[in-house]
């Protein structure tokens, strides 16, 4: 046979294609669990955080996030009895190590731990340039690291600023929902963390998620509900000062 | 045959072109991997990759399995609702080795009040203390006993 440059020009696409193959191998893919029967969310009761820090620290320890950034803080509002508009809100150290007294008297006082939204429409996802940020098919938000630039585009598209970059790796990082975590039929970090329940995972695809009957039962609100994000961190007990 | 005689370089940008789609193919396939747009405009592998990660908190189930006496004994009291790792912190890796790894055991004087100091931002149901005027510093299993906190004054065993 002989081998004409046209033949070798012909046959390169098609070796490219099978050793692509080659390379890719078999996806990881977590046993018995089918990401169509899920959609995740999460509950944040208000009238239950005691601020003490433990979903802080659980998500460091989880996710390995580094000192000075966070994935979930907890923030202390302070309303005056008059005028109410303007809050006075701290978070030292993202409430890490719990809240020392800010000699406030008065007023209303109350914590509100932040987290991802993992929105269903959400803005981040929107405007990644390479597909590296993605909500998957049980509506989680995650980051492909080994495809993220660092272009920070993300960070500033998120209206509840729950990005960060990673100093080390240059990469965008967020909450996952502990996607390796409820894939596996655990909860998140933070929920297996809180003391008191303040925090609790919810799959709105489950019909016996008890979830369906605290949204009947309560009066529960998102995160700025006129921007259209589809938030999917459920709050109940949220005060109208909280942005 | 004169036509195409004519034609030659017409043929010749053809080729090129030719040439420039079939490198722009190789390259495509060789760069882009193959489960990008599986789900969406995403590597649908990333997906399989974050979920392969491993877990700092095995989770009250994991404990209960070995821990049932423990269980029982808060099971009774405030802090059932409280899970072991809230607590006691991460244990995947004493779940995975129980002998091995063995958790230290907390001290009950800096422990407690992260939760049950008081502070006005805690909403008013919560049980809490002004530790120095409560215990003036001894540590809180003195009289409490941590999985079923009521007072018990044979609490430090």
């Amino acid at each position: 046979m002989n081998i004409t440059r046209r033949k070798v020009l012909m046959l390169l696409p098609a070796a490219a294609v099978a050793w692509e193959y080659v390379l890719a191998g078999t996806p990881e893919a977590a046993p018995n669990y089918n990401r169509t029967q899920h959609w995740w969310a999460m509950l944040i009761d208000i009238t239950k955080c005691i601020g003490c820090g433990n979903c802080v620290r659980a998500c460091a320890e989880e996710n390995h996030v580094p000192e000075g950034y966070f994935r979930t803080w907890v923030e202390r509002y302070h309303v005056d009895d008059w005028p109410s508009e303007n809050p006075i809100v701290d978070s030292p150290d993202g409430g890490k190590h719990g809240f020392p007294p800010n000699g406030e008297s008065g007023g209303k006082n109350f914590f509100v731990p932040k987290m991802c939204n993992h929105c269903a429409d959400s803005p981040c996802t929107q405007v990644c340039p390479v597909g590296a940020t993605f909500m998957t098919p049980d509506g989680v938000v995650l980051i492909d690291q080994k495809y993220c630039l660092g272009c920070r585009y993300c960070v500033q598209a998120c209206p509840y600023g729950c990005r960060y970059i990673n100093p080390d790796k240059k990469v965008a990082e967020k909450c996952t929902l502990c996607y390796h975590r409820i894939t596996k039929g655990l909860t998140t970090a933070c929920c297996e963390a809180c003391p008191t329940g303040a925090r609790q995972l919810a799959d709105l695809k489950n019909p016996n998620d008890p979830i369906h009957e605290f949204v009947r039962t309560h009066s529960v609100q998102v995160l700025k509900p006129h921007l259209a994000t589809g938030a999917k961190v459920i709050y109940n007990g949220l005060d109208r000062s909280v942005r | 045959m004169k036509n195409l005689k004519d034609a030659e370089h017409l043929l010749r940008v053809a080729a090129v072109f030719l040439v420039a789609i079939a490198l722009f193919a190789i390259l495509r396939s060789h760069f882009v991997p193959r489960s990008f747009g599986e789900y969406g405009h995403y590597r649908g592998d990333a997906i399989g990759e974050i979920a392969a990660l491993p877990v700092s908190f095995a989770g009250h189930g994991a404990c209960e399995s070995c821990h049932s006496d423990i269980l029982e004994k808060k099971k009774a009291g405030k802090h059932a609702g409280v899970s072991c790792e809230a607590c006691h912190g991460p244990l995947a890796k004493h779940a995975d080795d129980p002998a091995g790894i063995v958790p230290t055991k907390l001290d009950t004087a800096v422990l407690c009040v992260k939760c049950h100091e008081a502070n006005p931002a805690k909403p008013l149901w919560f049980p809490q203390v002004a530790s120095q005027d409560h215990s003036a510093g001894l540590p809180c299993d003195t009289c409490h006993q941590p999985h079923s906190p009521v007072i018990d004054s044979g609490a430090k065993k």
